[in-house]
């Protein structure tokens, strides 16, 4: 037949677009080491806690290193049980939003003005609202506490999910809109037409239509929620116990990697380690679980922006 | 219509009259909940801006920004060092991850018929997922037990894996987004496929580039769990990359968990400054955004 | 007796399984405006594409046969050194948009690195300006970028950029098609202007242009050359029905 002259089958025939295609394409290399050494890494260094314990790790429930019991189940559950009380609030409170900015006040004064407001949300850093946290809101919740006849922490597991809250709003909010606003518009149109409300158009048209996206979004926004660090490390009253109370003190895997972390030494050392492999895994699969819905929706862009 | 049809029938034996005032009650009081939730949450964005400029300001001062710590009990003493040190770090971070992010979403968007190039892109989006604190962990093992010194060195390289991702994806969108007749005229004129990419198409993109560069050191600005046990943190000037060094999140960390009444009150000093900070970084992207818009 | 510049012996083009271009012989002659019309899609600008070699950007491109440039076959020259004998002007203008319309027109020498001095590159840009007859109304905008310009000036900006390069031959691949009425006179009588200094190979789809404007023409049909010789015969006076047919507009 012919010659193949496709230009993909060769390399460039001078030197410099040979170097550059070695250059670039050794760099995704280093990308892909990288992560995998990230793994490797964390596999390594916690291998010995694995080694002698096994993964029954995982469902012990008492913490305490200097006894020799190591057990990291409290810092699970503390983990999901605030990510999954602040998504619980946040699902509300974002789908309005999402809706307003999207159906109600669509490209009004007022939405952008909402929309910087959630913006610069999204830019405090999350120290800033834990100090904030710290100074303002711990009284509160421990006058709460006093009302109710519990013990007045005012730190625990109820005042970091409040903030986390805050902290998860706009980033879920960010996805919503983009999802709510690939609902095409003669959809839309034929409902009013028939004669809906917006409620009804909203409940029978563009819920159901954003559906897939709306899930990946909370999905995503969910493991935000569990590797947010230093917040609910302030606010969550380092304890090593399971929580048995919201309003009583307890730590997620990231917490207490940040407070013990620093002063661990040998197999404690090790098991912090694990608890960071863990909660990587976590993190992973709900990333990817999001990311591949969020994917099929047609929103080509995967999320971990902090601003709208 | 779009509802099942065994609840319309129902439904439509009630007397249309009636029917229709419900539907318009509920269509009222659902968009009441839904504008009260939404500005509910500006409460505690109005709040929190009050008390960080209320508290704020009343600590920061010329002094406060170019004086060192002092100790604790002894009054004053300032934050030059962890503003220093927030420079140096995240320009640490900027210098090894820009090279390497930008090369990468080249690679993904010019070759993305590759298994390679599939596989970096999927595995880019997941490096943005990993926790802040993980990544502290990994440095750690990586360059500070090895070295047996916390430094900045390594704090540079922890933000430098929280910013690369962001960057990728900055670059491989923007890439992604140009139209081929840029390349075809390129082509045409007989310039090479490098120079093609790096004096047509990137410069094209650019905008996108610097666009996602610059949301990423956004991010990194306020970023403290990856430095906790890199950089680790100190009361002292430091210029060295091998040596512990400061940042204001840092400080306010050690602040705001410290018994001191005056470090709470330095801590929102150091507050104030850090929102500034990463607001003014947030409004300078929107407008770099907004002006270097590349017309087709 | 016209020489030709550019001789295609039996040459094929595909594009994987598929046949777009079946053996075509054709001969353009120097200082001519050679046109090259069919309908759309029967591999016309497959063709003029083959001719630079941008063909092979395309995955799974494969040719046959041979192009001689000045009795160089242009298979056994580099590419890129090629392209810059060959200027290519597309349908649609194509400035680049981040660049001054000084740097657009010399952009061929900067970005191949090639090292001229300043006076040099002036005297590029005027020359090349004024053959395009955008010199007197851009001249005091030249450090403007290019997108200001209306599509008609874009598209002459896009032919001196070519010119610049000094190409023996100008490939135009329907460079009138996305302009309005006026544009496309100027451009028409721009290229008669042209033939002087470069031999132009003009794609259209427009008969009424390639009879005002070409020296010879070529009819392509389904991948086959049907037709090809001096304008003013294959109008009047064409040897194959299909030609006649197509040229008063019973097809196409």
């Amino acid at each position: 037949m012919g010659r193949n002259v496709g230009v993909r089958n060769r390399l460039g025939p001078m030197t410099g677009d040979r170097i550059f295609r070695f250059s670039i394409s050794c760099s995704s290399f280093l990308m892909i080491f990288i992560l995998f050494a990230i793994f490797a890494t964390l596999s390594y260094f916690s291998f010995p806690a694995i080694k002698k314990v096994g993964l029954s790790v995982l469902l012990r429930k008492t913490w305490n290193p200097h006894a020799g019991e190591f057990g990291i189940l409290p810092f699970i559950v503390g983990t999901l049980l605030t990510s999954f009380l602040a998504i619980s609030l946040t699902i509300p409170l974002s789908l309005s939003i999402a809706l307003v900015l999207s159906e109600y006040l669509r490209d009004s004064k007022i939405a952008t003005f909402l929309k910087g407001g959630i913006e610069l949300l999204a830019g405090i850093p999350s120290v800033v609202y834990g100090l904030w946290g710290l100074t303002y809101l711990v009284p509160v919740v421990r006058e709460v506490a006093i009302l109710l006849n519990k013990t007045p922490y005012g730190v625990g597991v109820l005042t970091s999910v409040l903030v986390l809250v805050v902290m998860i709003v706009p980033y879920l909010v960010s996805i919503a809109t983009e999802v709510m606003a690939l609902v095409p518009s003669d959809l839309k149109e034929a409902a009013y037409s028939l004669g809906a409300t917006r409620y009804e158009t909203i409940r029978h048209v563009i819920l159901p239509y954003s559906k897939a996206g709306i899930i990946a979004g909370i999905i995503l926004s969910f493991g935000r929620a569990m590797g947010e660090t230093m917040a609910v490390t302030m606010l969550i009253g380092n304890s090593n116990h399971i929580p048995r109370d919201l309003f009583g003190p307890a730590n997620t895997m990231a917490s207490v990697i940040a407070n013990e972390f620093q002063e661990s030494t040998g197999i404690t050392f090790s098991f912090l380690v694990l608890i960071g492999l863990v909660l990587l895994c976590i993190t992973f699969l709900v990333n990817i679980l999001g990311n591949a819905i969020l994917k099929k929706t047609g929103i080509v862009r995967e999320r971990e922006v902090s601003c709208l | 219509m779009l509802v099942n049809g065994v609840v319309r029938v129902r439904k439509s034996q009630q007397p249309v009259r009636e029917r229709t005032r419900f539907r318009i009650l509920r269509d009222k009081l659902f968009r009441y909940v839904v504008f009260l939730l939404s500005f509910l949450i500006l409460t505690p964005l109005i709040v929190i801006l009050y008390h960080i400029s209320l508290k704020g300001l009343k600590v920061v001062s010329w002094d406060f920004l170019f004086s060192l710590p002092k100790p604790a009990g002894e009054q004053g003493g300032g934050i030059y060092n962890s503003i220093v040190g927030s420079i140096y770090l995240v320009s640490l971070g900027f210098i090894f991850s820009v090279p390497l992010g930008v090369a990468v979403g080249i690679y993904v968007s010019e070759r993305k018929e590759t298994l390679l190039a599939k596989l970096t892109g999927q595995l880019s989006s997941v490096m943005q997922g990993v926790p802040s604190i993980v990544v502290g962990i990994i440095v750690y093992c990586w360059l500070v037990l090895p070295f047996r010194t916390f430094s900045a060195l390594a704090g540079g390289v922890a933000l430098a894996i929280m910013m690369v991702p962001l960057v990728i994806k900055a670059t491989e969108e923007t890439l992604n987004a140009l139209p081929s007749s840029l390349r075809e005229a390129s082509y045409a004129l007989g310039v090479s496929y490098s120079r093609t990419v790096l004096k047509v198409l990137v410069p094209s993109a650019l905008n996108g580039i610097i666009t996602g560069i610059l949301v990423s050191v956004t991010r990194v600005f306020g970023e403290t769990a990856p430095l906790l046990f890199t950089s680790f943190g100190s009361q002292y000037l430091s210029y060295s990359i091998l040596k512990p060094i400061d940042a204001i999140p840092l400080r306010v960390y050690t602040y705001a968990m410290s018994p001191y009444p005056e470090w709470h009150d330095l801590a929102w000093g150091a507050s104030f400054v850090l929102a500034t900070i990463v607001v003014t970084l947030n409004i300078l992207t929107k407008v770099i955004q907004r002006r270097w818009k590349v017309r087709f | 007796m016209e020489s030709p510049i550019l001789k295609i012996l039996n040459f094929s083009a595909y594009y994987g399984e598929l046949e777009i271009l079946k053996k075509i012989n054709l001969d353009v002659y120097k200082n001519r405006v050679t046109a090259i019309m069919g309908p759309s899609g029967c591999g016309k600008t497959t063709l003029i594409r083959c001719i630079n070699r941008m063909h092979e950007l395309t995955p799974g491109a494969r040719v046959s046969g041979k192009i001689y440039l000045e009795g160089e076959d242009i298979y056994e020259m580099e590419a890129i050194i090629l392209r810059r004998r060959i200027g290519m002007v597309f349908q649609k203008p194509n400035p680049f948009p981040m660049m001054t319309i000084y740097d657009n027109v010399i952009a061929g020498y900067k970005l191949n690195g090639i090292r001229i001095s300043k006076d040099q590159m002036d005297e590029i840009v005027e020359r090349s300006l004024k053959a395009t007859f955008l010199w007197d109304e851009v001249k005091d905008h030249l450090n403007r970028k290019g997108t200001f310009l209306s599509g008609g000036q874009q598209q002459r900006l896009c032919i001196a950029r070519a010119l610049a390069m000094n190409p023996d031959i100008l490939l135009l691949d329907e460079p009138t098609s996305s302009l309005d009425p006026r544009s496309t006179a100027h451009i028409e009588d721009l290229i008669g202007e042209l033939k002087k200094r470069v031999t132009i190979l003009l794609v259209t789809h427009n008969i009424g242009q390639a009879a005002r404007v070409s020296d010879y023409t070529a009819f392509i049909y389904l991948g086959e050359l049907i037709e090809f010789g001096p304008t003013a015969k294959l109008f009047t006076a064409p040897d194959d029905r299909r030609t006649e047919e197509y040229v008063s507009g019973k097809f196409g």
